[in-house]
């Protein structure tokens, strides 16, 4: 049998140079470097949408930082404010915030009259300035009765549309479709930025203020947001970490193999890919409706969120313990100490480190996580920032991606442009996190 | 007295506990450590661990109890003229419980001579707890009265009873303890067993978690099945809730909506991550390795709020002035594209990173032989190391789609919120200009706002998160089931 010879294909043998290449060479020389382009290509995808995400983000969001301010002398006439002249504060609380926006008016008439602006057909020229400016010059004269009579410099925001103008959301051609903001407003707007009544300055407001009602987003910040958030990731460290970690050394170094200890694994795989929204169900049916616990409360929006981080934190636990070389274990054994003394004096701080970085990123997971928030109650409005802990784990709060969330749903579009900056210091305290967790990693990670 | 002021005492007692354990068990040795059978720390271990484990343990089991305990009392006092037509029991008694917590924040004295309770005195009462903060929605009636201040009785001895019990409680774990130690006493072991037994019940939480979801949702399932036929919910086809009443609830528009959004994103993730996940494993240098990779997964570490409102803002509208409207497809930014695409981004890192390790576990013998044969390296890549990495992949792409099933950010704002119509004609349904809504939507809206838990609109929720459940379960489970299979085989 051996005399039969294999006859090549198509019976053309190759007769030219070695050098150059014949059409099935190239064919899959092109193949080659086609199939290098997709490659290419999928990996430009991922990373442009990334680029994308992130400058669309930023660029929307970025205004948020920076807000327009208006200074003006506002005259605290005793007639309006007090008008029994007995600086008695409770009897000036009767003075509703009502009752301060003539002042405001004044105000801002007596400075168009000071500065000599005339503009045709400018109506309400109040309107520029926010309607939570009452608010804050009667906070201002209930916490300082005695200035009541004088003329006293206050900075007040200016309202969402004139802001807008400035950032480049409101035209005078949408000015004059608007009901909340006519052209000559935003004239006079101009006119006061000259005479340097007016100007955009960075916005500490919006990172400490309470969150502002539907028609007033130049005044709405994430002080009760960050401050919910903040309660939450506590309530979460503080119970995720030592109950994740004595899991894992359990099934780690103590379970023997049987039923019980694979129906946990089992569980613990398919727990870290449940979809978030039925932990949110979970909450509402057992801790809000069950056990009774407060709606909005950040200490059930912590107990949601550590049920959804411990797998997470298992996990990267197992993972560190395992990590640890037996022959650590073996020189505890072999000097006379317990199994318990071993794992926890020798193999525990060895894999600290990596239980830490693990906690982290389960954190940053959880600090992003928003369905389940929604269904517990955290998208209620909430104005009052809440107490110290730890009553204040009892009280309603938001948290930052709800807050997001939340102005998303309002019409104004300035919301738009609130939530973007919301998204920015997420993503900040998301990349400190990371970072965090990357120099851990790379400080105290032993290769052994 | 305050929780927070008994976990104190609980707690300063184990510390004591903790010093004099430890000092009766070296006095017992004559001072002399080494004739002890444990380290002395172990002796105060063990009094303090006695001291505070029954103690919170029993907090805890009487917290969670007699809240139940005291409702069910005051419930069935509750006369039955104290509930008017236009309301239930469940809602007399949340007015009972505010009442009560009324009661006790103005301190409105327990004993002494019973005050006239007549109309004008209620009037005044509802005053006097509104100025202190708890607001009440309607007029006290006297039979909630009566009710409250039962409940304030029993709740002020069950927390008198629960403090006297923990402390005794706790001093009785202490003096046991205490006495049973001198220097034979076997204290590391017990100290052992009982932090094993701490390491158990944390690991039988997960257990415990997986329980909770499932019995809470089947729970309320039934209460929602005893309302609505279950037929209608599995094999109707509209969905039109009506808090009026006669609502038609069927997961069927949902179920087309999620898997359709779900299918664009896994069209526009498994390509991608494929071969992001091939050319970084097998083309790239190290050093387009070291900045891709990192930033790919920085995609995974993004919240998924934002690319909800990457879609909102961006792609929605994009997608819109470039594509529906001028194709004539629509007038929707949210659309079934547009959460399909944002997703898709979203899976990109999940698929890519899934892949990569599955690509990277081939074992390069299999490449080389390939290799040797003459193929070129996509030929190797095409015809050997993905047929040989295809169950993993598979499994990674099932993974991602429970993932994009279960997905509720991007979908709620940029699918919309209308259900799917299967009365309006195939073209509609498969458009995907058009708004088109998910179960997990629905989810969102029917247990957000102003929610009854006696009416099948609220409780279908929880029919459609048992639902969700168990398709994302069998999903993981399978996928889980894959990847195993195919790890053995190299290992």
């Amino acid at each position: 049998m051996t005399d039969i010879i294999a006859e090549p294909e198509g019976g053309d043998r190759r007769k030219g140079s070695l050098l150059a290449q014949d059409t099935r060479t190239q064919k899959r020389n092109a193949a080659e470097r086609r199939f290098q382009i997709y490659g290419m290509v999928a990996v430009s995808i991922a990373v442009l949408a990334l680029v994308f995400l992130l400058t669309s983000i930023v660029s929307n969001g970025i205004g948020s930082f920076s807000q327009t301010f208006i200074s003006l002398d506002v005259v605290l006439a005793e007639d309006k404010l007090d008008k029994t002249g007995s600086r008695d504060r409770t009897e000036m609380a009767k003075v509703s915030t009502f009752g301060y926006a003539p002042l405001i008016k004044a105000a801002i008439e007596d400075r168009i009259a000071a500065e000599g602006i005339e503009i045709e057909g400018l109506t309400k020229p109040d309107a520029v300035i926010s309607k939570e400016a009452a608010a804050q010059l009667r906070n201002f004269v209930l916490a300082n009765t005695d200035r009541v009579g004088d003329t006293v410099e206050f900075k007040f925001l200016a309202s969402g549309r004139i802001d807008g103008y400035y950032k480049g959301r409101v035209t005078m051609a949408s000015a004059a479709l608007d009901r909340n903001i006519s052209p000559e407003q935003l004239m006079l707007a101009d006119a006061l930025k000259d005479a340097g009544a007016l100007e955009r300055t960075f916005n500490w407001d919006f990172i400490t203020a309470p969150d502002a009602s539907e028609n007033r987003p130049e005044a709405a910040g994430l002080g009760v947001a960050i401050l919910g958030s903040l309660y939450m990731m506590v309530v979460v460290l503080f119970l995720a970490l030592p109950i994740g970690v004595a899991a894992s050394i359990y099934l780690e170094e103590f379970a023997p193999k049987n039923f019980l200890t694979d129906v946990i694994e089992v569980n613990i795989s398919n727990l870290a890919a449940v979809p978030s929204i039925v932990f949110g169900i979970l909450g509402l049916a057992i801790f809000i409706n069950f056990a009774g616990l407060p709606q909005s409360a950040p200490i059930v929006g912590g107990l949601v969120l550590t049920l959804m981080t411990l797998p997470t934190i298992i996990i990267a636990t197992r993972a560190s313990l395992k990590s640890v070389p037996p022959s650590i274990r073996e020189a505890a054994l072999g000097v006379g100490a317990s199994k318990m003394q071993t794992v926890f004096h020798h193999v525990l701080p060895l894999a600290a480190p990596g239980i830490l970085t693990g906690t982290i990123i389960g954190l940053s997971q959880a600090l992003g996580e928003t369905a389940p928030l929604l269904l517990i109650g955290m998208v209620a409005f909430v104005r009052e920032y809440p107490g110290a802990p730890p009553e204040g784990f009892f009280d309603p709060a938001s948290a930052l991606p709800v807050q997001i969330y939340n102005w998303t749903t309002r019409s104004d579009p300035a919301f738009v442009e609130r939530a973007s900056g919301a998204i920015i210091v997420l993503l900040i305290f998301l990349l400190i996190m990371n970072i965090v967790a990357i120099i851990l990693r790379r400080r105290f990670e032993r290769r052994w | 007295m305050p929780l927070i002021w008994l976990i104190a005492i609980i707690f300063a007692l184990a510390v004591l506990g903790f010093v004099m354990g430890r000092g009766r068990a070296v006095a017992s040795a004559g001072g002399d450590t080494r004739g002890l059978h444990s380290l002395p720390s172990y002796y105060g271990w063990n009094v303090a661990l006695t001291v505070m484990t029954p103690a919170f343990g029993l907090l805890a089991l009487w917290l969670l109890i007699q809240p139940m305990w005291i409702e069910s009392r005051v419930s069935a006092q509750l006369p039955e003229n104290a509930i008017s037509e236009t309301s239930t029991r469940e809602l007399v008694m949340s007015d009972v419980r505010r009442v009560a917590e009324g009661l006790e924040a103005i301190n409105a004295p327990f004993g002494g001579a019973d005050p006239v309770v007549n109309d004008a005195y209620l009037a005044d009462l509802r005053e006097q707890i509104g100025s202190v903060g708890v607001a009440l929605g309607s007029d006290i009636t006297a039979g909630v009265y009566d009710a409250a201040r039962s409940f304030r009785t029993l709740s002020g001895w069950g927390g008198t009873a629960m403090s006297v019990v923990a402390f005794l409680t706790a001093l009785g774990g202490f003096s046991v303890s205490y006495m049973v130690t001198n220097k034979d006493f076997r204290a590391r072991n017990t100290v052992e067993r009982r932090i094993l037994l701490v390491l158990i019940a944390a690991a039988s939480i997960a257990i415990l978690t997986t329980l909770g979801l499932v019995l809470s949702m089947l729970f309320e399932a039934r209460n929602f099945f005893a309302a609505h036929p279950w037929q209608d919910f599995f094999f109707g086809t509209k969905w039109a809730p009506d808090f009026r009443g006669n609502s038609e609830l069927a997961i069927l528009p949902l179920l087309w909506g999620t898997l359709y959004i779900s299918v664009i994103a896994l069209l526009v993730a498994v390509p991608v991550g494929l071969f992001a996940a091939i050319f970084l494993s097998e083309y790239a240098s190290s050093r387009v390795r070291s900045l891709t990779k990192p930033a790919i997964e920085v995609l995974a570490g993004i919240p998924t709020i934002v690319y909800g409102l990457f879609a909102l803002i961006t792609v929605g509208p994009m997608l819109r002035d470039y594509f529906a409207l001028p194709l004539g497809f629509g007038q929707s930014s949210s659309s079934v594209i547009t959460a399909g695409l944002v997703m898709g981004i979203m899976l990109i890192p999940f698929v890519s990173s899934l892949s990569d390790d599955i690509i990277n576990a081939v074992p390069q013998s299999m490449r080389d032989g390939s290799y040797a044969l003459g193929a070129t390296q996509s030929e190797t890549i095409r015809q050997v190391v993905v047929p040989a990495a295809l169950p993993g992949i598979v499994g990674a792409v099932l993974l991602a789609a429970s993932r994009a099933i279960g997905e509720t950010m991007i979908v709620v704002l940029g699918a919309g919120a209308a259900a799917a119509q299967f009365d309006r004609g195939l073209g509609e349904l498969v458009n995907p200009f058009q708004a088109m809504t998910t179960i997990t939507v629905k989810i969102v809206s029917q247990l957000t706002g102003d929610t009854d838990f006696s009416s099948p609109e609220t409780l279908v929720a929880f029919a459609l998160g048992l639902s969700l459940f168990t398709i994302t379960l069998g999903l993981n489970v399978l996928a889980l089931w894959i990847v195993r299979r195919y790890r053995e085989q190299y290992e």
